[in-house]
């Protein structure tokens, strides 16, 4: 019957959004000591919700991140480390719930790519500083080819 | 200067090579960014064997049915919720799917009141085999579930073969579900 109560009054209060999800549980998470809120926080920032995507889990309403953050907690109180939790989540949903992915080969690209091309630009740069300031007359053949660049 | 012409001719491709590569990559996400499922998370899961589970059964909740009880027949597992609108977009397509008797359709019904579940199946029609509940949602995450509707195809043993996120359609199940149970049927190894 409470239940039933809570839950009239949070389908009143939600009904001004147009998105559909299920009832929104009603008990907000409670934290024993101040150390473990600033760890779950931590780590909720660096999980992705899997429902909305440009969200992390700390920030999403949806009711996939509401149940994911209970779990979290959970797993926090059952002594997991935050390397465990992070792989329990993993194992579900995939590497898209890390907002910094492993590096691995898989991910190489993402990790380095950046900073191999801003290296191979630098190089261009260098290159061509080079170039210029060795020949101060350039040649007309060499004109001509600068121009086609 | 005539020796430092090799190199230059050399040097002049790459900004070409350059322009090649940005290309390829700007090609490679419109491709892509075409396909219609592409916030679809692909499932870690397949391949694995389905999570275990201990669930109680919609219309008889004193009932709890586990994954293994499950296996010997391959089923679908269709994932829905009565505040789900796109659940009901599916129903005519999963009734029908469900009425060719190719398998056993379960039902999950994910995050629901018992009594809205049962209205919902009362309006629209049963399609299922059997309903399982998750109102805490406990099973669910072990399932790597994010929305309704989802489906998954679990085969004789066990092992999840095949999922799909969003409202199933006839293309779907004839361009996907179909080939992967006749490949099911074949014995072919994962």
């Amino acid at each position: 019957m409470m239940r039933a109560l809570l839950l009239a009054f949070a389908l009143l209060l939600a009904t001004g959004s147009a998105f559909a999800q299920a009832a929104t549980d009603p008990t907000p998470l409670t934290f024993t000591s101040p150390a473990e809120e600033k760890r779950f926080h931590a780590l909720i920032s660096e999980l992705r919700c899997v429902m909305c995507q440009n969200q992390s889990l700390a920030e999403s309403n949806a009711q996939i991140a509401v149940d994911l953050r209970r779990e979290v907690l959970e797993l926090m109180r059952k002594g997991k480390d935050d390397t465990e939790i992070k792989e329990f989540l993993v194992a579900r949903y995939g590497e898209f719930v890390l907002y910094r992915p492993q590096v691995e080969s898989k991910t190489w690209l993402l990790w380095f790519g950046p900073a191999v091309v801003l290296l191979a630009g630098g190089l261009v740069v260098v290159g061509a500083v080079r170039r210029r300031s060795r020949n101060t007359t350039p040649t007309a053949d060499e004109r001509n080819e600068e121009q086609e660049w | 200067m005539s020796e430092s012409v090799p190199r230059k001719s050399s040097m002049r491709w790459i900004p070409l090579v350059i322009v090649a590569a940005l290309g390829a990559l700007l090609f490679a996400g419109v491709m892509l960014s075409r396909n219609p499922n592409r916030e679809a998370l692909p499932s870690p899961l397949i391949g694995k064997p389905a999570p275990a589970f201990r669930l109680p059964v919609l219309h008889e909740p004193g009932r709890l049915v586990t994954d293994k009880d499950l296996r010997g027949a391959p089923y679908l597992l269709n994932v829905w919720g009565s505040w789900c609108p796109a659940c009901r977009d599916e129903h005519p397509v999963l009734t029908r799917f469900a009425e060719s008797k190719r398998l056993r359709v379960i039902g999950f019904n994910w995050k629901d009141e018992h009594a809205d579940a049962m209205r919902w199946l009362e309006q629209f029609g049963n399609p299922y085999f059997m309903v399982l509940t998750d109102y805490e949602g406990k099973a669910a995450i072990d399932w790597g579930i994010y929305g309704a509707p989802e489906t998954f195809l679990v085969d004789a043993g066990g092992t999840i073969r095949w999922k799909y996120v969003g409202p199933l359609t006839d293309q779907v199940i004839e361009n996907e579900l179909l080939p992967k149970l006749a490949q099911l049927d074949r014995g072919a190894p994962l």
